[in-house]
């Protein structure tokens, strides 16, 4: 080829990775981040599953026998069935009492931060898009909220408002929304500069065309990074307040709840009542943690083009 | 020029003021000296462009070229003054009205990374416009689209892809084509080419000489390179601090500089046929916005400087036919 | 150790500086020459990518990994910078040898005083130095660039200087040591016209009263062409044109330069379309075989499939290209 290519015509440049596959190339470079999600993937897993995986329903009372109670780790039933982990003081199988465990414990844990989100991003865009009082109040209520300790604020709200699962989702979306908020306003601010904004201001497109079309989506990565700890916030934060005997009711325990259980038992050698759903806790938190922090260090803008 | 101006901006003044918060409204009603901190980013200017003119904007950093030019579109509302569209006061229109008044003036933005939205892909970014309002038929959106992508350069097929697959040239043509898509009748150009490479620049500023002729456009071509607005402007205004210091047609301006400041700039930006060539620059800072100088506020930096500079602040007067200019020398003699 | 009074300052032979990314080799220099004598003012102008700033980078041994030398020679004052230990280099730069960048912030600590770090810069490389003494020179050294009122200033900190301000501070820290050589990389592109009108006239003053030599890297041709005594080409990692700089700016040879150098609006007539070059740089991961201009040449063919070496012609004026504008030499 001889000629030069006509400059009218302008290549673009070839992109061989679609954003998508560079990101998921990008995520799974650590090997650390790649086993927290595997391990997170194991846990969704367990508690999407648990009443197919579970060897026994822990909440069926005609199955359990209580003459099986505190039984340790490997010990078996009447009718064979290995206890893997021990049974609790009601002869439940400490195993499936784990697996039922972490459902709910996800459940809510996930529900309540989904909610968040939702109220939490809707007032952060509303506040930096509109900016003067508005925003000066919103942010003010957020930084009200954000200096209360999370347990106390949880611990006054389901004070008045009582148990029940609802409640605890209510309030563990009180406690939450303000850190998505902040989050959002903050990036929202920073997006709200730039001029692909004034653009479609000067193109007189309607404010909330704006803040939905152009400024939201452009917030998302943080976002997505404060969602999967605020999972894990949580998740912690729900099992603390049902150790404490005002979370989730019996009828549908948490980790938090059995943690509870078996705490009197720790002293006289009964461990696995307590420690499997503690280490069932951990392992949770860790992978949600582990998938959280990669995600934040990939969707980094600064480390990006 | 026959025709009636497209914009007009009459004693136009914008001032960006950070209010006081609480803490420091406390402190004041206690005894403290703290004021508001005001910017005076543009300070009683006037301005008319005329269909198919090109007005230069000159300036260096702080002048307030580009606080004019989102003035002149309608981004920013003035402090004090009057924008008139085709003699039509902005303020008063009705929201219909200002509208369609929105669509006729556009911008193209200076940075090619943080101008197009990086979450669309480029049929969005140049279509959502059109679409929105309602200008082009649904059916006719997509040929629309192919047709304004190859009027600023690039394949029609690059319209399913993002951004971030261009180059900066490229981006400013995808920023071009959404300007071009709802049709306007003025552009406010905001130093579109000084991110761009030297190569490209001759491209891109080629595209815009050939956008003009062919869709009888005007623009505000807003700029700190001397030498792109000398080959692109038929008039050019000269912008220090806030105030147009001079303005006149090209040729004039380049061949016969008034303000001290218009000479100062044109002696000191480099030329590519000026060889180790001894500097004279001129002394002193340019001042900040917070805090201009009174009277001229080239007073302090002006190698002609009188007493009379220092008290009072010089009105922009006609010296010859179509040039203006604001300096107490013109006055003498 | 050093070099003799008649012998080039900086000698660099076939530099080659590759990165290497997840997406592939970018060679981002690819066997550059050259050469500064004492006193000498070179331009490097290249556009985005051309690979002058990572020259100026390799020069200094400041290439971060995903990029190292790979392959070539710096001599400066007789040594190879490209086979020291680190503690020699380290020793090299800001003593024989500085650098100011674009933004003067690469430079200055935010959250030290100017007469700390001045003397820091001092201090390194002269421990014997006083503090007393160290602050005079760091006083002296901000008069010589021009900055009023030098006392007061040497105890403020860098965010209470303008941008202007700031990149003579840069200068001045550089200068301090009165190196042999000091590389400057764009440093007054972000400056607006009548500061860098002061910035190049402080540095062009000082580098002539010092015997400084000055690489001055920039994609302004019209700097260069104000500054310097030679001008170097660079495009797509490698010098395609070299010389005086009247020789280059005023008769360019290799048509990426001519191009260049037309394109340039001062060069061309109002109401006529301005001469540009057609296409855009290439990637640097997929350049094409040969020259690497070869694909937006005019006058290229099938010869230019083979990449072409830097000839030299008379008067010390280079090129590399086998079509080159020889025409018009008066």
């Amino acid at each position: 080829m001889t000629a030069a290519a006509d400059d009218e015509i302008a290549p673009a440049k070839e992109s061989p990775e679609t954003p998508l596959r560079r990101f998921v190339a990008d995520f799974l470079a650590s090997r650390l981040a790649t086993a927290g999600l595997v391990l997170l993937l194991a846990v969704i897993f367990v508690a999407l599953f648990a009443p197919l995986i579970s060897p026994q329903n822990p909440y069926d009372l005609a199955s359990l026998d209580l003459l099986d109670g505190r039984l340790p780790p490997g010990s078996q039933s009447a009718e064979g069935m290995t206890y893997w982990l021990g049974t609790d003081d009601q002869g439940r199988d400490m195993l499936s009492a784990i697996f039922y465990g972490l459902r709910t414990s996800l459940a809510v844990g996930a529900l309540s931060a989904v909610f968040a989100l939702a109220v939490g991003t809707a007032l952060g865009l509303v506040a930096a898009y509109m900016g003067g009082r508005v925003e000066s109040l919103i942010m003010r209520i957020v930084d009200l909220q954000l200096s209360f300790p999370a347990i106390l604020v949880a611990l006054i709200l389901l004070a008045l408002l009582g148990q029940g699962v609802g409640k605890i989702i209510l309030a563990l979306v009180v406690v939450q929304w303000a850190y998505f908020a902040r989050t959002v306003r903050g990036s929202a601010l920073v997006e709200r500069r730039k001029e692909y904004v004034e653009a479609a201001r000067c193109l007189a497109l309607g404010d909330t065309r704006i803040m939905l079309h152009h400024l939201l989506p452009n917030c998302l990565p943080p976002l997505i990074v404060v969602m999967t700890v605020q999972v894990a916030h949580a998740i912690a934060l729900e099992a603390t307040l049902s150790f404490l005997g005002i979370g989730l009711p019996i009828t549908e325990p948490s980790l938090g709840l059995l943690i509870a259980n078996g705490f009197e038992y720790m002293m006289s050698g009964k461990y696995w009542i307590s420690f499997f759903p503690g280490v069932a806790l951990l392992i949770a938190i860790v992978a949600i943690n582990l998938v959280g922090d990669r995600l934040r260090d990939v969707l980094n803008p600064r480390l990006q083009t | 020029m026959s025709a009636a101006p497209l914009v007009e901006l009459r004693q136009v003044s914008k001032r960006f003021a950070r209010p006081l918060d609480l803490a420091e409204r406390m402190a004041r009603s206690l005894g403290a000296t703290v004021s508001e901190r005001v910017v005076h980013a543009v300070d009683r200017i006037d301005l008319t462009v005329f269909p198919r003119e090109v007005v230069g904007l000159v300036g260096e950093s702080g002048c307030g070229k580009s606080t004019l030019g989102r003035l002149v579109v309608g981004l920013y509302e003035p402090s004090d003054g009057v924008v008139l569209l085709r003699g039509v006061d902005r303020g008063s229109l009705g929201r219909e009205e200002r509208r369609r008044a929105q669509l006729r003036a556009q911008m193209i933005f200076q940075d090619p990374f943080a101008s197009l939205n990086p979450r669309l892909k480029v049929r969005e970014i140049v279509g959502e416009a059109p679409r929105v309002h309602r200008l082009v038929a649904r059916r006719d959106l997509d040929r629309r689209l192919d047709d304004l992508l190859r009027r600023v350069g690039l394949d029609p097929s690059y319209k399913t892809r993002y951004p971030h697959q261009f180059s900066g040239g490229q981006r400013q043509r995808v920023g071009i084509a959404r300007a071009l898509a709802v049709e306007p009748e003025f552009i406010v150009c905001d130093e579109p080419v000084a991110a761009l490479d030297v190569s490209i620049q001759a491209q891109v500023i080629n595209l815009f000489v050939r956008l003009r002729e062919e869709l009888d456009l005007a623009y505000l071509f807003i700029s700190h390179d001397l030498g792109v607005v000398e080959h692109i402007a038929d008039r050019i205004l000269i912008m220090y601090l806030g105030r147009i210091v001079e303005s006149a047609p090209t040729e004039e301006l380049f061949r016969q500089p008034n303000h001290p400041y218009t000479q100062a700039l044109l002696a000191e930006v480099p030329r590519l046929d000026r060889r180790r060539r001894s500097f004279a620059p001129v002394k002193g800072e340019i001042p900040s916005p917070l805090d201009p100088p009174p009277g001229c506020h080239f007073h302090p930096r002006c190698p002609h400087a009188m007493d009379r500079c220092r008290r009072e602040a010089p009105a922009l007067r006609e010296i010859a036919p179509g040039r203006l200019s604001a300096c107490h020398l013109n006055e003498r003699g | 150790m050093s070099a003799g009074p008649s012998e080039p300052l900086l000698v660099v032979e076939g530099l080659r500086t590759h990165f290497f990314t997840r997406l592939g080799v970018v060679r981002a220099v690819d066997g550059v020459s050259f050469t500064v004598g004492r006193r000498e003012v070179l331009g490097i102008v290249g556009e985005s990518g051309s690979g002058k700033s990572v020259t100026g980078f390799s020069i200094l041994g400041l290439v971060d990994p995903p990029g190292r030398i790979v392959g070539g020679r710096i001599l400066f004052e007789g040594e190879d910078l490209t086979r020291l230990p680190e503690g020699r280099l380290r020793a090299l730069r800001g003593e024989r040898i500085a650098m100011i960048f674009q933004d003067p912030m690469m430079t200055l600590n935010p959250v030290l005083r100017i007469e700390t770090q001045m003397a820091e810069a001092i201090r390194a490389h002269h421990p014997d130095v006083t503090t007393t003494e160290a602050r005079e020179l760091a006083r002296d050294g901000l008069a010589r660039v021009g900055i009023p009122a030098a006392e007061e200033r040497l105890s403020a900190y860098p965010h209470q200087f303008s941008g202007g301000m700031r990149q003579r501070v840069a200068i001045a820290i550089a200068l301090l040591n009165r190196p042999s050589l000091l590389i400057a990389d764009e440093p007054t592109t972000a400056l607006d016209v009548t500061i860098q009108a002061q910035i190049l006239h402080e540095v062009r003053k000082l580098c002539a009263e010092s015997g400084t030599a000055l690489i001055w890297i920039t994609h302004d041709l019209a700097v260069v062409g104000g500054l310097a005594d030679r001008v170097a080409v660079m495009y797509a990692g490698r010098i395609v044109e070299q010389g005086p700089v009247d020789a280059v700016l005023d008769h360019p040879l290799h048509p990426y330069a001519r191009g260049l150098i037309g394109s340039v609006p001062s060069r061309n007539r109002r109401g006529v379309p301005l001469q540009q070059i057609p296409g855009m740089t290439p990637s640097p991961l997929k350049l094409p075989v040969g020259c690497s201009f070869r694909t937006r040449c005019t006058r290229a063919d099938d010869r230019c499939l083979v990449m072409p070496e830097l000839e030299p012609l008379p008067a010390r004026h280079l090129v590399r290209c086998f079509h080159p504008y020889l025409e018009v030499v008066s």
